[in-house]
Order: structure tokens, then sequence, then C-alpha cells
């Protein structure tokens, strides 16, 4: 099952590597991961995504987390009402004759072209991962040259609603 | 000779300006080191010009490996971090297996390492290698002093992050130019650890529900592994189980947290445990285990671990509760709080006289064996003697293997801190090395290295140090010629096909120790063993006692890999 994991850490170097090598170590797998720096300086924030096979691979997970001397907080958002974003960058073919075609594709999702070649397009697309999802199956056919996606990061809701056990990445 | 770096504290109140060498130097003299195990090189260098006429204990190890499980045997029988310095790359490799070993067995050590020069760092330089990458996943803490400035505070963090909490591992990477460069030492500022605070406090709730849950209790039984010894707990233990009348078992990290000779003492647990500890935690209906990790050579297949049993699981840390073995009581803190809590709360004690009653009998009819010889020695029948001839008072180290077991299983721990093994990671090798640091620490005391011959020949070298020291410790090697758990396992699980697990030649042990300097012995038959062993163990000399022990005797009874708790194999003669 998929999770979405936010762990704040102290600024130091070597500290991403603790945490990717510790998912390593215990085999977990991540599928994407998005790093920053937060509003406090000297404090950043990672959002993973990753896939574990069971609610106790997911407590040991942040339990180790949390062991690690420069993590501050590990919150697994899954579970909770969250706002998840991702930016991804499409280069997609175009030819003059299918380009306004692609316009009526990309602007339901409210996607953007950045830049226009002779032969493609480039188009930018954030939202909800399984959004970007959608939007890359659409441009397939036209055949896409390139994808750049960032990876989820995520918020939780200000309002404190919570969905349990509700998968997240519906779009 | 150069001017000690002698400080009062009045002077450090404020920042002095002097090198990184110089504040290492220092700071472990705020730290109030004894010792310091180490191996010089390039890159440490301009610590190693500090060091000289500096005042501080540093003991030239023959071998990196030798200085960090000199300093985990330290570690452990002082209960202060073990303090190591290597130099960069092969002196920083050479130390990989001693900080897994003090990972996984939860040791407080401070390693130092030397880096090349912070401007050819990332070159490929002589010497370089990514020592922080290498040793992340087994270490505690690690960190690489890219200022002069931030080596007093890393030095202070480290020495509280490896001693406080689940103590481990922390290393310390500095490159050359740091430790030649000037910058301001200040020793008392407080720590800054937002992200480690460990729980040491037991929750008040989670301990009431623990002393209902003993109430009751038909079947309790105490599992008490080595975080009773690191929170110097075996007095509360001792005290917990004698008011409530709960039965204890020991890991093999955990010997001597708990009398052997106690009424409530059913033995070692695990692979090779005692039949009556092993039943006692497949058929408990309530277990406490305080501070082990329910390593899967102490539970066996985990279906059959603890099948009928409410769980409570005290340990410092939360990320080992419910790791292997679901939880029903999880108590994260300090066992001797968590104890003293437990004695203080007590409710109605478990009514479990049917449950002692059935221990004894089992202890009776189940005890553990082996078959006496009249020519051949019995390993097993020499650390009897061993016993015997010590009082039960000795520190006793050993490597990894038969030995090691038998150790365990045939000389009957009395007090804590007397027990140096490697537990969690196997290594071998260990025994000789954490025999001295075992003697640094304790100098009265009698210090005996249980080794195998295979063990002994991979940090032999160390003897160099034990005659330089004059340290009285009393090296046994039992001699099967042979690697002789991995001989056991072949014998058993692979038919009997033994793919290089015997040794073709072996030196002539007697000359090697006299090589040292070491008087060397050999003991070749049962007749005269007990005798020169009795004398060899009075001497107040180091010795090395070569003893030719039957050569393909098996440790029983064992639980094979996969088979639970309850299917022990080789219970009876």
């Amino acid at each position: 099952m998929k999770r979405i994991i936010t762990i704040t850490v102290l600024n130091r170097p070597g500290v991403l590597n603790r945490i990717t090598g510790l998912f390593t170590k215990r085999l977990y797998n991540i599928e994407s991961i998005t790093v920053g720096h937060t509003e406090t300086e000297g404090v950043s924030r990672i959002t993973f995504t990753v896939e574990v096979e069971d609610h106790k691979q997911v407590e040991q997970l942040t339990k180790q987390l949390n062991k690690q001397i420069h993590v501050l907080k590990v919150t697994d958002m899954t579970n909770q009402n969250v706002v998840a974003r991702e930016l991804a960058l499409i280069k997609v073919n175009s030819p003059a004759a299918s380009r306004l075609e692609i316009y009526g594709i990309i602007e339901p999702f409210r996607a953007s072209v950045i830049d226009v070649g002779k032969e493609s397009l480039v188009i930018q697309a954030t939202g909800e991962p399984g959004k970007v999802e959608a939007l890359i199956d659409l441009l397939k056919p036209y055949g896409i040259k390139e994808v750049a996606r960032t990876g989820t990061t995520a918020f939780t809701r200000s309002s404190k609603r919570n969905t349990p056990e509700k998968a997240t990445f519906i779009v | 000779m150069k001017l000690q770096v002698e400080m009062d504290e009045a002077q450090l109140e404020r920042p002095v300006r002097m090198t990184g060498g110089s504040m290492l130097i220092e700071a472990l003299k705020r730290e109030k080191v004894e010792v310091l195990f180490g191996y010089p090189g390039g890159a440490v260098l301009p610590l190693y010009d500090k060091l000289y006429g500096s005042g501080l204990f540093h003991i030239l190890t023959r071998h990196e490996q030798g200085a960090i499980h000199a300093a985990e045997g330290y570690a452990r029988i002082s209960g202060k971090p073990g303090v190591v310095i290597a130099t960069s790359g092969p002196g920083a490799t050479n130390l990989v297996t001693g900080l897994a070993d003090a990972m996984i067995d939860s040791l407080p050590l401070v390693v130092f390492t030397g880096q090349v020069a912070s401007t050819v760092i990332g070159s490929d330089a002589f010497q370089e290698a990514d020592v922080l990458g290498i040793t992340m996943p087994i270490t505690k803490h690690s960190v690489q002093v890219r200022h002069v400035d931030e080596l007093p505070i890393a030095i202070k963090e480290a020495f509280h992050i490896a001693a406080t909490g689940r103590p481990g591992p922390v290393l310390i990477d500095i490159p050359k130019d740091i430790a030649v460069s000037e910058g301001e030492f200040k020793y008392n500022q407080e720590l800054e650890l937002p992200g480690y605070q460990p729980v040491t406090e037991p929750n008040h709730l989670q301990i009431r529900k623990l002393v209902e849950a003993v109430s009751r209790a038909k079947k309790p039984v105490i599992l008490a592994g080595a975080g009773v010894l690191h929170a110097k707990a075996s007095e509360d233990l001792k005290n917990y189980a004698e008011q409530q009348d709960i039965p204890v078992v020991h890991t093999l990290l955990g010997l001597g947290g708990f009398p052997a000779d106690h009424r409530l003492f059913l033995g070692m647990a695990g692979m090779h445990g005692t039949y009556t500890a092993n039943m006692a935690l497949y058929e408990c209906d309530l277990l406490i285990n305080f501070g082990a990790r329910f390593d899967d050579r102490l539970t066996g297949n985990l279906d059959d671990f603890a099948k009928y049993a409410t769980v409570a699981h005290v340990d410092i840390d939360p990320a080992e509760v419910g790791k292997n073995v679901p939880v029903h009581i999880p108590v994260v803190g300090d066992a001797k709080r968590v104890l003293k809590e437990l004695i203080h709360q007590h409710g109605k004690k478990a009514e479990a006289s049917e449950w002692l009653a059935k221990q004894d009998q089992s202890k009776k009819e189940f005890p553990l064996w082996y078959e006496e010889s009249k020519d051949v020695i019995k390993p097993q029948k020499l650390l009897e003697m061993v016993y015997t001839h010590t009082e039960g008072n000795a520190i006793v180290t050993t490597d990894v293997g038969q030995h090691q077991m038998w150790a365990a299983q045939f000389y009957p721990f009395k007090t804590a801190d007397s027990w140096v093994t490697s537990g969690g990671l196997g290594t071998m090798g260990f025994g000789l090395p954490s025999a001295i640091g075992a003697q640094l620490a304790d100098r009265s005391r009698k210090v005996v290295a249980v080794l195998g011959d295979g063990g002994f020949q991979m940090t032999l070298q160390e003897l160099s140090v034990i005659y330089e020291l004059q340290l009285p410790i009393k090296i046994i090697i039992l001699n099967n010629e042979s690697l002789g758990m991995v001989r056991q396992w072949q014998e058993i699980f692979y038919e009997e096909r033994y793919s290089h697990s015997k040794f073709v030649s072996q030196p002539n042990f007697n000359k090697l120790a006299e090589a040292y300097g070491i008087k060397g012995l050999t003991i070749t038959n049962m007749a005269e063993a007990e005798a020169e062993l009795k004398d060899a163990l009075h001497s107040e000399e180091p010795m090395l006692i070569n003893v030719l022990v039957e050569k393909e005797e098996n440790v029983y009874p064992m639980i094979a890999p996969g088979k639970g708790i309850q299917q022990m194999t080789g219970v009876k003669p």
C-alpha cells in the first residue's frame, strides 16, 4: 500500500543520505521524494511516497525515521485529509495539425504550455498525482518525448476532518 | 617533550583559541576519558601530535579492529563510552566490523576517524574513503566536521548521544586541515538536540496495564535482555521478580543481569537455551520483556513464540517495540525506572504457584547435559572448571561459536558486568581484544577470554598489547582444530559434508604465545586438565591456555532453524 510520509529535519550534511539509506537497509521502496526548505531557517521538509506491505511496516518505518538524531518530526499523512501536489513537465509531439487538439485536452486540467517548438510542446501540469497521471495518459497517443515529475509534496488541510483509511491517491 | 594542554574550569567558561587537535584532547579530558584505543596514520597525525605528552592513556592496538573491539569490551564493563581513534581510508574501514557489532549490541562508543584534507575530499585522494557514507547504516549517529568551531560541540554531542537512550556508536570524521586550523574552544554550552529526546520515564497508564496483567496471570515469565544491564537495573529486576514471584529467563546478551543460581532463574532462552526457559516462553500466559529485542536466534519461528501470551515489552527504543513480535502492552522507558515503578505500584501477585512448581520440576528433569569422559577433555567440563577456580567471579569474554554457547551454558553468571560477548552480529575475533578493554575497565577482576581456535586466529596480534601492558588475562582456546559451529551445522544440516570447516594446519600455540612474550600452556588430557587449569587461572601473569578438546562435540540442546521454540532437539542424552 502506498503511504505519504513527511519528515521535518534539521538541515545538516548527510541527513537525506541517512534517511534514504534507512529505506534501503530495511527494504522500503521509495516511489518519490521531494525536499525543500521550510518557513524555519535550518529546517527542511521531506515528503516521501513509499510502497509498503502493511501497517506494521509503516509503524516500523516511522519509528526508525524518528530515531534519526536530526529528524524533528515524522507524520504519516496518508489517512489524513491532505492536499497533495505534484509538478510535471511533459514534452509531447505536436505537429501543427494536432496542436489545437492538444490544447483542448490540457485545458480542463488547467495545465499550460510553457514552450512551443516546431514539432513539440512542453506542457506544465500541477495537481494531485492522479491528475497528472491522467493527463499523461491522454497525451500518450500523440507521442510523449520526455516527462519530468517532481514527486508528491503534501500538506494536511487546515480543516481537521479526518477521513480514516481513505486512499488519498484518488483524483 | 611538549607541554601538556591544561585548562581549568574558569578558563573554559570563555572561549579559548586553539587548534582542532588540541580541542580533541581538551574535550576528551572534559569527558574524563580514561583510555583511548587507536592506531595512527597520515590523516590523524595532527591529532596524535597533540596526544603526545597530553597525559591521556592511549593504547596502540595492532589492528583497528582490535582497537574497536577493545573499546567495546571497555564500554560493556565500565558502562562508559569506549573511545577509538583511527586514520582515514583503511584505518576507518577496518573499524566497520566493530561499529556494526557495537550498533547491534547497543554498546556506547565514540569513534574518531581522520579524513583527508577538506581541499581534496572527493578527489579520491590517498587514503580517502567515504567513511560517513560507509558507516551511516551501522552507527547511531555520525558527523563530518566541516569547520573547526564545530568540533567541540560535535564531540560533546557524540558522548551524549552514545551513552544515553539506547546506547550505540557515534562517529566523528575529522578532515586533516580541521585538526590543524585554529578556532574557538567552548565546552560549557548546552546541547541543542531537538530531534533527540529519549523517553526514559514510562507511561503511567501502560505501567498500570502491566500491573493488572500480572495480577491476572497464571503463567507469567520475565525475559531479561541486555537492556537491564545498560540501565544498571539488575538489582531492581531481582527485587521485582522476587516481589511478584515471576520466573526469569535471559537472552544471551543479558546473562548476569539476574543471578544464575537464583531459585527463579530458568536459564538462557533461544537456539541453545535451556529446555525449561524455552518451554516457559512457549507456554506462558504473560511475557514481560525487559530490554531484549526479540532476536530471531532467541524466538525461533515467530509463529510459536509466546503463542498463548499477553506480551509486554519494556524498551528504551520505541522502534524495538512491535518490531518482531506483536506487543499488547508497550512500555517505552528506561528499564530501571520501569522496574522501580512496577515495584512501587505492585498489585495483587500472580497466582502462579503451580507454574513455579512446574518450572522447578522441569529444571530438575531437563538440566543442561553432556557426556563425561575420563580421557578426552569435554569443553563443557572445562568451562565448569573455569567457573570453580574463578569462583564464578571472573569477567568472561568470548568469540562466536560453540565455545561461546558452552560458556553461556556452563559458566553460570552471578552478577551483571561479567559477560562480554558478540551477540547480534556474531563477530569472530571479538573475544581477545574485548578482553583487553574489559581488563582495563576493571583491573581488580580476573578476565578470562574463552576463544575458539578459529576466532583467536582472526585477531591474535593483540597478544602484543596484552604483553605490553602485562594484563593478567587468561586466554583459553577451546581447540577442536575446526570451525566448530560451522562443522556442527554441516554435520546436522548438510549431510556431514565438511566443506572448509577443518583447519589443515595450525600454529604451535605455545610457541606463538612465547613469540609474543606470553606464557603458553597446552592441556591435552583430562587427567591433568584440572590441576593445570587451576594453576594457570591462579597465576598473576597473562597466559595462553590451549586446550585440546573433544573435536566432534556438539552444542545441545538446539532449536533448528525454522523450528518453533518448543521444538528443541537434544534435550536429554
